[in-house]
């Protein structure tokens, strides 16, 4: 059965001078699915995140979210529309509460943000979907508590976080197990695989345990090109990407 | 408008584009290798001013001045460097900014103190004092071909030392790469007071010059400053090439405005409208310049970093 | 619900930060506010003049300061061009009186438009365009970041200056004189007092907004996208207009406290939109403590007195200023505010 596509790249291509990082990528996300990208470094991993999270413009090609065209839309349009996104390196405001940092997110979803009277620290309208987003992490309990007294793993908790509270239609997770450990590792994965029946997961994953365990397809980056694509099983056999990370 | 005036305003363009690019050179290379922004650097212009100003005076020969003024803004540069700079690599620039404008207060209070408010008088040499005659016929003071010539020579020698010398490619490494020139052993905080001191230096260079032309006064530094720094904003911060380019063009988009701005507007307002309306926009005119030009190029126009 | 808001929770959050009349950071800024309010009032029973005078420039400058504050403190844009605003809001005060003065038209194209000399009409004046001027340069100058934009603000502000320095309509470089003070309907303006009780006011209101300001929803998306943009962004806000909203309302807080120093000083030169006013407002807020919203009165205050102290004893005060900024920059960051009162809390 096929179920419904809600991100597509289509025919992406970007050149950095005479390096071609991303060559004609071509993939989608399907609802319910954990859709996994691996490659070994330098393959531009980090070039496709960017044009789809729309740091980078494609030279040619196009992104679409629930059949709507991203590809000339800014970061934050894309955010508004249900693109939601952590980074590899943590990216929250440190001084600010796990709280504020997530009703950001909210603040978005509502409208502009040109209201300048109402306080925004007893405003139930942002305080209670943030509160939500952050009971799915299970991370109620640190709400008040400053990012920068968090742990490692509660980092991850809060990224993931605040894109959950954009109402995301898909989401893109950089890395999201680097530097956790085994048992943050565990929690998480966990958590992702009840997530991604609400929203499917992009994840882009160094951590080779936990995309086969994880993941429902997987894609295979080489030299900015997909070179394998296919289930764990299909995947793990593949002549092509057992050269690609254990050859030379 | 005669040819020979065009000729005459192109040169005097030339001198103070070279001028500023003594100015820029040392903010941007500072800027480039240190990522600093340092507003006391007209102190230099101003320090480099003054010892020519009292050396000439008491030895009798500019030379000796010149010498003493140049060795005066490094050796001020290098304490500087030493006492407060290098605590400020690493700050964000709201800090730099604040450190180094209290920086300035210090040197001109303190030079008004020394010296007094009234500015001390500095002659260009009796040997440079003459006449050339220009292409059209115009006659134009030594002096200030000789200052061109001194920019054009220090130019030359800059591309030579950076892009030919050991020290050059530690300076270019540091640019790129900080740790990478840290592993290899070079001694990142001598490198780095090598080069406050040269950009002192070379500000110095263009104080006791323009000192010689202008007055020795306090403040005399602060002007030149703003304008080096719309410098550096055109060509891109941290890029050599872009001073160049971008002190060039400020100083002779500057005179010619001055001339043929007032003249231009002669031509469809009555005169006295005419030069009150041309001397204002002649005023702002680098500065739309500048706008102009980060409006389609943000980062300037030889950016180094992207 | 119970650990929606943010004052019932037992973690450390925010609401014990938060200042409370009693606590050490309450009592500073009600003492500070008092006594700038009381301090004045008190002189002028004893008859004099020249310190309520004085208290009025602490008062406008620390205004001025406070629209400083929000752009660097608040925002993150370290603006090095505030000079322009507070000298513009000090030429609308100027020109417009001394058309009123001449009974001469301010402007005679497209309509006919008379000087006024009443503070209401000048304010709002001041506050539009200065508004209008800070669109223009934000616009521009908000595409870059960092070292580029402390420069481009001191360049457009320099354009600001050498206009009106070769400008020679209204003085150029000598500057205009205010001849009688512009009114407000029902004050005598002319008392010093009343004068010091109006800046004390407009003080008090800019700083009011401010405080509501930052507390907003868009005060909430200004502190993200001084801490980190990419989160902000990301959360589905572009910061860019935030940041030039911030950034214009910033200039209109500083041009109206300008208008009202120059109808201090009966007088108005190139001076008020000068580098080196645009460095002293910045030494304001640092003194003070940037970021924090009595700073920018803590600074002014400090510098206000040196001034005038240090400048009765010495003509070269500056330098013992550059010396106490230079200590105050590299070994005390949070000013005086985080001396006397301890430390800020971005929420």
């Amino acid at each position: 059965m096929m179920s419904e596509i809600l991100l597509s790249l289509d025919n992406l291509n970007k050149s950095f001078g005479a390096l071609r990082a991303t060559q004609d990528v071509s993939l989608d996300l399907r609802a319910g699915e954990i859709h996994a990208l691996i490659g070994p470094n330098g393959a531009g991993k980090s070039t496709l995140i960017g044009q789809i999270a729309g740091n980078l413009r494609p030279d040619t090609g196009s992104i679409q979210l629930v059949g709507q065209e991203l590809t000339s839309m800014s970061v934050a349009q894309r955010a508004r529309l249900g693109l939601g996104r952590s980074f590899q390196v943590s990216s929250l405001a440190e001084p600010l509460s796990v709280m504020r940092n997530v009703m950001v997110a909210v603040q978005a979803l509502q409208g502009h943000s040109f209201r300048f009277w109402k306080p925004v620290n007893h405003d139930r309208s942002l305080l209670e979907p943030a509160y939500e987003a952050l009971e799915r992490m299970q991370l109620t309990h640190r709400a008040w508590t400053p990012v920068s007294e968090l742990s490692h793993g509660e980092r991850r908790q809060v990224e993931v976080a605040c894109a959950l509270a954009l109402k995301p239609r898909a989401l893109l997770l950089d890395e999201p197990m680097a530097g956790l450990g085994p048992e943050g590792s565990a929690h998480l994965t966990e958590l992702l695989e009840t997530l991604k029946l609400e929203v499917p997961i992009l994840l882009i994953e160094h951590d080779m345990e936990a995309v086969f365990r994880l993941a429902d397809r997987i894609s295979v980056l080489v030299a900015g090109a997909v070179i394998a694509h296919g289930d764990s099983a299909t995947i793990r056999q593949d002549p092509r990407v057992r050269e690609a990370y254990l050859g030379d | 408008m005669s040819v020979t005036l065009l000729i005459e305003q192109l040169i005097n363009g030339l001198q103070l584009g070279t001028m500023l690019f003594l100015m820029a050179s040392g903010l941007t290379l500072v800027f480039g290798v240190m990522g600093l922004i340092n507003l006391a650097h007209g102190s230099f212009y101003m320090v480099g001013a003054y010892a020519t100003a009292v050396v000439s005076a008491a030895s009798g020969s500019f030379l000796l001045g010149l010498a003493a003024g140049v060795i005066a803004a490094a050796a001020t540069g290098a304490l500087v460097e030493l006492i407060v700079i290098r605590r400020l690599y690493h700050r964000p620039h709201l800090d730099q900014v604040l450190a180094t404008f209290a920086l300035i207060l210090i040197f001109s209070e303190g030079t008004r103190w020394l010296f007094g408010s009234s500015p001390l008088w500095l002659n260009p040499p009796e040997w440079l004092n003459g006449f050339a005659t220009l292409p059209g016929g115009a006659r134009y003071p030594i002096y200030r071909l000789v200052i061109i010539g001194v920019g054009i020579a220090v130019a030359i020698a800059l591309y030579v030392v950076i892009s030919r010398t050991r020290l050059g490619m530690r300076i270019r490494a540091g640019e790129s790469d900080r740790e990478m020139i840290g592993a290899l052993g070079v001694n990142i905080a001598k490198l780095y007071t090598l080069v406050f001191a040269m950009g002192a230096a070379l500000a110095g260079l263009a104080g006791a010059m323009v000192g010689a032309l202008q007055s020795v006064q306090v403040g005399m530094g602060e002007p030149v400053l703003i304008l080096a720094f719309v410098v550096i904003v055109i060509g891109g911060i941290g890029s050599i090439k872009g001073a160049l380019f971008g002190a060039i063009l400020v100083g002779v988009v500057d005179t010619l405005g001055r001339v043929y701005l007032p003249a231009l507007f002669n031509n469809f307002m009555p005169a006295s409208e005419a030069t009150a309306i041309g001397a204002a926009l002649a005023a702002m005119l680098i500065y739309i310049l500048m706008a102009v030009i980060l409006a389609f190029k943000p980062k300037g126009l030889f950016a180094a970093h992207d | 619900m119970t650990n929606l808001d943010s004052s019932s929770t037992a973690e450390p959050g925010v609401a014990q930060h938060r200042a409370r009349w009693h606590d050490r950071k309450g009592l500073v800024q009600i003492a500070l506010l008092a006594g700038l309010l009381l301090v004045p009032i008190g002189l002028h029973l004893l008859g004099h003049v020249y310190y309520v005078n004085l208290a009025s420039k602490v008062t406008l400058i620390a205004m001025a300061a406070v629209g400083l504050n929000l752009a660097i403190g608040y925002g993150g844009m370290v603006s090095f061009g505030h000079a322009a605003y507070f000298g513009l809001g000090g030429y609308v005060a100027g020109i417009s009186a001394y058309h009123a003065f001449d009974a001469t038209a301010l402007i005679t194209w497209p309509v006919s438009i008379p000087g006024s000399d009443n503070m209401l009409v000048i304010w709002l004046a001041a506050i539009v365009l200065c508004g209008l001027l800070a669109l223009a340069i934000g616009a521009i100058s908000l595409r870059t970041t960092g070292v580029y934009f402390i420069m481009i603000t001191l360049a457009f502000a320099q354009m600001v200056y050498y206009f009106a320095n070769s400008w020679p309509s209204y003085g150029g470089e000598d500057g205009l004189p205010i001849y009688l003070r512009n009114g407000l309907p029902g004050l005598d303006t002319n008392d010093a007092l009343t004068f010091f009780l109006i800046s004390f006011a407009g003080l008090v209101l800019a700083m009011a907004i401010t405080s509501r300001l930052m507390k907003s929803r868009f005060g909430a998306a200004l502190t993200m996208a001084r801490l980190n943009d990419t989160r902000l962004a990301t959360a589905g806000i572009n910061p860019y207009p935030i940041r030039l909203a911030a950034f214009v309302i910033s200039a209109m807080i500083t041009g109206l406290a300008g208008a009202l120093y120059a109808d201090l000083n009966g007088f108005v030169s190139p001076s008020m939109l000068s580098w080196h006013f645009s460095g002293e407002l910045m030494v304001i807020v640092i003194l003070g403590g940037v970021g924090r919203l009595y700073g920018p009165l803590a600074g002014a205050v400090l510098f206000v007195m040196m001034e005038t102290l240090l400048g009765g004893l010495t003509e070269y005060w500056q330098l013992f200023l550059g010396l106490l900024l230079l200590v105050v920059v590299l070994f005390a960051k949070h000013g005086v505010m985080g001396w006397l009162a301890g430390r800020e809390h971005d929420e």
